[in-house]
C-alpha cells in the first residue's frame, strides 16, 4: 500500500533532534534496572533515524527504580487520546505491578527516545508491543535476581503486585524495590521473551479510567501556557492581514507609551512584550501598520476549479485488471464528483511555547505533537546545537495533526534571545485560524459500473489534493484504478496550489475519500434496487469488513430499505490503517430550514486487541462528535490569503445541542495486535451522514459541509 | 490609571493594583498565577475561561477587574475542600467526561453555576444552559452524564 506517511515525514522540515546518549541517560537517572528496547516502526522512520545517525539498537526505555516505581519514557505525548493510560496498562500488566506504580514520562527530549511525532493513530500500535516485550524482559531480570536473593530457582517463584515470592511460601519474598536497590543493571532487549496471553490479562483489556483525570478536573494539570518563570514576558507579534501581504509602514509610537512594554523590531519580526499578556495585547492593538495586499486569485467559490486546474500529473495509488474490460462488462455506469472545503483543527489550546535561555542552553515548553521537531525549530532559531536544547511537553490541549508543526516555538526562541528573558508566545484564536495547516480542500471524481448481477465491475478514482489514505477500494472490484493528483496533506507536488498551508487533519485524506467512496456505493445500491447494507455485503469478500457491518447493523436494530426510504438511515464503512469500522446513523432533515439533526450514531469497530475498552469508546465518541462539524458546518472562508474566519462565531464547531445518541460496539478480535483508534471513526462521518440525508429527503449532497443553505439549494434544484 | 482592587479569591482576600479595564482572566492567570482558568478563544465564544463571581458564571476573558471589586471569585482551584473533590469533579472522573482536559475547568464551573440555580436539571436544561461551552474533543454526552450524576448526589453543590 502506498501511503502518505512517508511523504508526511519527509515534508516535515527540521525533524532532527537528539536525545542524550545512553551513558549520559543512565547517569542522569541514578540506580535501578533499565531495559533498552527498540520500537518497530515503518521502514521510512527507521531509515530516517539511521540517516540522522541515531542509535539503531534501541530507541525506548523503561526503568524499575530503587523505590520500586516503574517509569516509562514515552516520546508519545498526551493530547487527550489517552496513551498516558493505555501505555501504563500494558506495562503494568506485563510487569505484574499495580497501575498506580507506573510513572509516565512523556515528550521530554532529554529523557525520551527520538520519535517523529504523535500522529496517525500509531502510539499503541507501534509503541505498545515492544513496550510489552521490554516489560517481559524486565520481569525475567527481576526473577533472576529474586532467585539469587531467595536462594531458590526461578521456576519456584511467583509474583503479585511487584512482590516476588516462593510458591507455597509467601513469607519468603522480595520486592522489586529491594531488588533494584543499589543496582545499576542495563539490559538490551535483543531476544523476544514470551509475553502473557491476552486471556491471562487482569489490567490490560479492562475498562480503565483516565490516569490524568484527577489532575485535569482540579486545574492542576499543566499545559504549556501555564508555565510561569521568574521574569517571563508574554509576547504578541504583529501579523499580516493576509498570507503573502507585505509590510509597507509601521508606527509603534503609541505602543511605546505603555508602561513596562518592550518592543522588538528585528528583521521580519515586530513584537511587543510585557509581564502581563493582556497588556501586551493592548500594546499590539496600538501599533499602526500598513500592508500591501496581494491580488487575490481564489476564494471559496472558485477553489475547486482552481485545484483541478493546478493539479500535477496523477500517480497511480493502486490498479488491478483492466478498466476498459471492466467498462465493457458494466450494464449500468455512474459518474460523480465530490468536494470538500478547507477545515480547521481549532484545538482548545492555541499553539503555545515558552523558552528560557541559560548561557548556551535552552529549555523549551511547547504544545506540540512532535517534541523532537520543536527541538530542531528552537535550535535553528537560536543557533544552538541540538544537544543544548531540551524540549518538555506538558499536557497538550487537542492536536488532531494541527500541532505536528507550529511557528510559535521558533518565535518564542528568537524573542527569548533578543530580550534576554524567558518568553511565552501563545497564539490568539485569530492567529490560530490564520496559521493553521488546514485540511486541504479537495475534489474526487469517480466513474464506476455494475454488471447485471449488481456486482461492481469497474472503479475509476481520480483524487485531487485529498491525499491517498483510505482510497484503496476494499470492495471486490475486478477492474480498478486509483489516481492521486496533488500530494494531499504532505504537500508534495501540490502545496503551492493552496493559498495557505495545509496539513494532516485527524484521519488525513480518509475523511474525504470515505465520503466520496461510500456515497458512490450508495448511488450504485439504489440503482441496483437494493438496500445499501445488502449491496455492500454482496460486493465484499473481506471477512473483517463484513463482521463490522453485521455488528453495527445488529446494534442499529432497524432494517435498511432501498434509498430514499424517508427514514433517514445511513451507512458507511472503511478500513483505516488496519482498523475496520462500520457506522450507521439516523438523521432528520428540516426541509424548510435545510438543517440536519443527527439523532443517533452506531459505530462498530474492530481495532484488534483492545487495551482500554473505555479509552477506545471515548475515542470513537469523540471522533463521531467532532466529525459532525466537517459534515455540517466547518468550512474556512477565505479570499486568497485572507482568512475570514477568526473565531468560533463564524467558524461553527459541534456543541452540546448537536449531540446525537452514540452507541459503540467493540468487535472482539484479540488475536490481532492492537491497531490505532484515535482517528478511524471520524473518517466515515461524511459518508454516513450524506447517505442518511439522501435516505431522508431523496437529495444527494456532493459537497462537505452540508450546510442548511446547500441543502435548501439542492432541494430546490431537485 | 491604575487603582487598588480587593476581592476574595477562593475564600482568601486578595489586594492588587491594576488598570480597571484589565480582564479578570489575565489578573488570575498572569498577576496571581492561578492557571487553572484557561485562555482559549479570548472573545467570549467558548466558555473555557469561566469562573464564578458572587456565584454567577462569568466569562473572565471579558470581565473587567473593576467589576470584581469587593466580590467573591471562585475558580477551579477553589472547588476542593480539605483535599476532597467536589461532587462534580468526582463525577467528571467517574464518567471520563474529558479527554485533553483543556475545557474542563470552564465546563465544571459552568455546571456548578447551573446546579446552584437548578439543582435537578433535566437533560434539556443541561443542554440549554451549557450550550455555549465548547469541547473540541467531543465529550459532551459524558459531561451531561457527569452533571446528572453530580445532581443526584446529596452533598450539595456550594463549595
Amino acid at each position: 500500500m502506498k501511503d502518505e506517511e512517508y511523504n508526511l515525514i519527509n515534508s516535515i522540515k527540521g525533524q532532527e533532534g537528539v536525545t542524550l546518549d545512553r551513558r549520559e541517560f543512565i547517569k542522569l537517572m541514578g540506580g535501578g534496572i533499565f531495559i533498552l528496547f527498540s520500537v518497530g516502526e515503518p521502514f521510512a522512520f527507521q531509515e530516517r533515524r539511521q540517516r540522522r545517525g541515531y542509535p539503531q539498537d534501541f530507541n525506548a526505555y523503561l526503568r524499575i527504580g530503587e523505590d520500586g516505581r516503574v517509569a516509562c519514557f514515552s516520546p508519545k505525548i498526551e493530547m487527550g487520546q489517552g496513551v498516558f493510560t493505555s501505555m501504563a496498562q500494558m506495562l503494568a500488566e506485563e510487569l505484574d505491578v499495580t497501575l498506580s506504580a507506573v510513572d509516565m514520562i512523556i515528550g521530554d527530549t532529554a529523557l525520551c527516545p527520538w520519535d517523529a511525532g504523535t500522529f496517525g493513530s500509531r502510539s499503541t500500535k507501534y509503541f505498545g508491543p515492544p513496550l510489552r516485550q521490554a516489560a517481559a524482559e524486565a520481569r525475567a531480570v527481576l526473577f533472576q535476581l529474586a532467585a539469587e536473593h531467595l536462594s531458590t530457582s526461578k521456576e519456584k517463584l511467583v509474583v503479585k503486585e511487584g512482590i516476588i515470592f516462593v510458591q507455597n511460601n509467601p513469607e519468603n519474598k522480595v520486592s522489586y524495590a529491594q531488588l533494584a536497590k543499589g543496582k545499576k543493571i542495563e539490559r538490551h532487549l535483543d531476544k523476544k521473551p514470551p509475553i502473557k496471553h491476552y486471556s491471562k490479562h487482569t489490567i490490560s483489556g479492562k475498562p480503565t479510567d483516565r490516569l490524568d483525570g484527577r489532575q485535569k478536573v482540579t486545574g492542576e494539570a499543566k499545559f504549556t501556557g501555564d508555565i510561569r518563570l521568574p521574569g517571563m514576558l508574554y509576547a504578541r507579534i504583529l501579523r499580516p492581514p493576509a498570507h503573502g501581504a507585505k509590510l509597507k509602514s509601521v508606527d509603534i509610537s503609541a505602543a511605546k507609551e505603555i508602561k513596562g512594554i518592550k518592543i522588538i523590531q528585528d528583521e521580519d519580526i515586530i513584537a511587543v512584550l510585557h509581564k502581563h499578556r493582556d497588556v501586551a495585547d493592548k500594546a499590539l492593538g496600538l501599533i499602526k501598520a500598513q500592508f500591501e495586499l496581494p491580488e487575490f486569485k481564489v476564494d471559496n467559490q472558485t477553489i475547486f476549479k482552481h485545484l483541478k486546474d493546478s493539479a500535477p500529473d496523477g500517480e497511480t495509488v493502486t490498479e488491478a485488471g483492466n478498466l476498459e474490460k471492466g467498462k465493457a462488462l458494466a450494464s449500468k455506469k455512474f459518474e460523480a464528483a465530490y468536494f470538500n472545503h478547507y477545515v480547521a483543527h481549532a484545538p482548545a489550546e492555541n499553539h503555545t511555547a515558552v523558552v528560557k535561555i541559560e548561557g548556551d542552553k535552552a529549555t523549551v515548553w511547547a504544545s506540540t505533537q512532535a517534541p523532537f521537531r520543536a527541538q530542531g525549530d528552537a535550535a535553528r532559531a537560536l543557533g544552538f546545537s541540538l544537544e543544548n536544547v531540551r524540549v518538555l511537553t506538558p499536557f497538550v490541549g487537542c492536536g488532531f495533526g494541527g500541532k505536528n508543526s507550529g511557528g510559535q516555538v521558533a518565535e518564542a526562541a528568537r524573542l527569548a534571545k533578543l530580550t534576554g528573558k524567558p518568553v511565552q508566545v501563545a497564539w490568539s484564536r485569530k492567529e490560530e485560524f490564520f496559521y493553521d495547516t488546514f485540511r486541504p480542500a479537495a475534489v474526487i471524481e469517480i466513474r464506476s459500473g455494475l454488471n447485471s448481477s449488481n456486482q461492481v465491475v469497474f472503479w475509476e478514482y481520480h483524487n485531487y489534493f485529498a491525499g491517498s489514505r483510505s482510497s484503496l477500494p476494499f470492495y471486490n472490484i475486478p477492474h480498478h484504478r486509483v489516481l492521486s493528483m496533488g500530494g494531499g496533506w504532505g504537500g508534495r507536488g501540490g502545496g503551492s496550489a493552496h493559498p495557505f498551508s495545509v496539513g494532516a487533519w485527524r484521519g488525513p485524506g480518509s475523511n474525504t475519500n470515505v465520503f466520496a467512496m461510500e456515497s458512490q456505493i450508495d448511488i450504485m445500491a439504489e440503482a441496483a434496487g437494493m438496500d445499501p447494507l445488502k449491496f455492500r455485503l454482496l460486493n465484499l469478500t473481506d471477512k473483517r469488513m463484513k463482521r463490522v457491518l453485521n455488528a453495527a447493523a445488529e446494534k442499529f436494530g432497524h432494517s435498511f430499505s432501498k434509498a430514499p426510504s424517508g427514514k433517514g438511515y445511513g451507512i458507511a464503512c472503511t478500513d483505516y490503517l488496519g482498523t475496520y469500522l462500520a457506522t450507521m446513523a439516523e438523521v432528520k432533515v428540516n426541509k424548510r430550514t435545510g438543517e440536519v439533526r443527527v439523532e443517533r450514531v452506531v459505530c462498530a469497530q474492530d481495532t484488534g486487541e483492545v487495551i482500554n475498552p473505555e479509552g477506545v469508546r471515548m475515542q470513537i465518541e469523540g471522533c463521531i462528535t467532532m466529525g459532525l462539524g466537517y459534515c455540517l458546518t466547518e468550512e474556512i472562508h477565505f479570499k486568497g490569503g485572507r482568512i475570514m474566519d477568526e473565531n468560533f462565531d463564524t467558524y461553527e464547531i459541534p456543541r452540546f445541542s448537536w449531540q446525537p445518541k452514540i452507541e459503540t460496539v467493540l468487535v472482539d478480535n484479540p488475536e490481532m495486535p492492537p491497531q490505532g483508534c484515535g482517528e478511524p471513526a471520524i473518517t466515515s462521518m461524511g459518508g454516513v451522514i450524506a447517505n442518511a440525508v439522501y435516505d431522508a429527503i431523496g437529495v444527494r449532497l456532493f459537497i462537505l459541509p452540508m450546510t442548511p443553505a446547500r441543502i435548501k439549494e439542492a432541494l430546490k434544484a431537485s | 490609571m491604575e487603582k487598588i482592587f480587593s476581592f476574595k479569591l477562593n475564600g482568601k482576600n486578595v489586594r492588587l493594583t491594576a488598570s480597571p479595564e484589565r480582564k479578570l482572566l489575565w489578573i488570575l492567570r498572569s498577576d496571581l498565577e492561578h492557571t487553572g482558568t484557561k485562555f482559549s478563544c479570548g472573545e467570549g465564544f467558548c466558555g473555557a475561561c469561566t469562573v464564578l463571581v458572587n456565584n454567577e458564571a462569568v466569562l473572565s476573558c471579558q470581565y473587567p477587574i473593576q467589576n470584581v471589586n469587593g466580590k467573591e471569585v471562585l475558580t477551579i482551584e477553589g472547588l476542593q475542600k480539605n483535599g476532597n473533590l467536589h461532587p462534580l469533579q468526582e463525577a467528571f472522573i467517574q464518567h471520563n467526561a474529558l479527554q485533553c482536559g483543556f475545557c474542563t475547568p470552564g465546563m465544571i464551573l459552568g455546571a456548578y453555576s447551573l446546579l446552584l440555580k437548578n439543582p435537578q436539571p433535566s437533560y434539556r436544561d443541561i443542554v440549554e444552559d451549557m450550550e455555549m461551552y465548547l469541547c473540541r474533543c467531543g465529550s459532551y454526552n459524558r459531561i451531561i452524564q457527569a452533571i446528572q450524576t453530580a445532581a443526584r448526589t446529596k452533598k450539595g453543590y456550594k463549595s
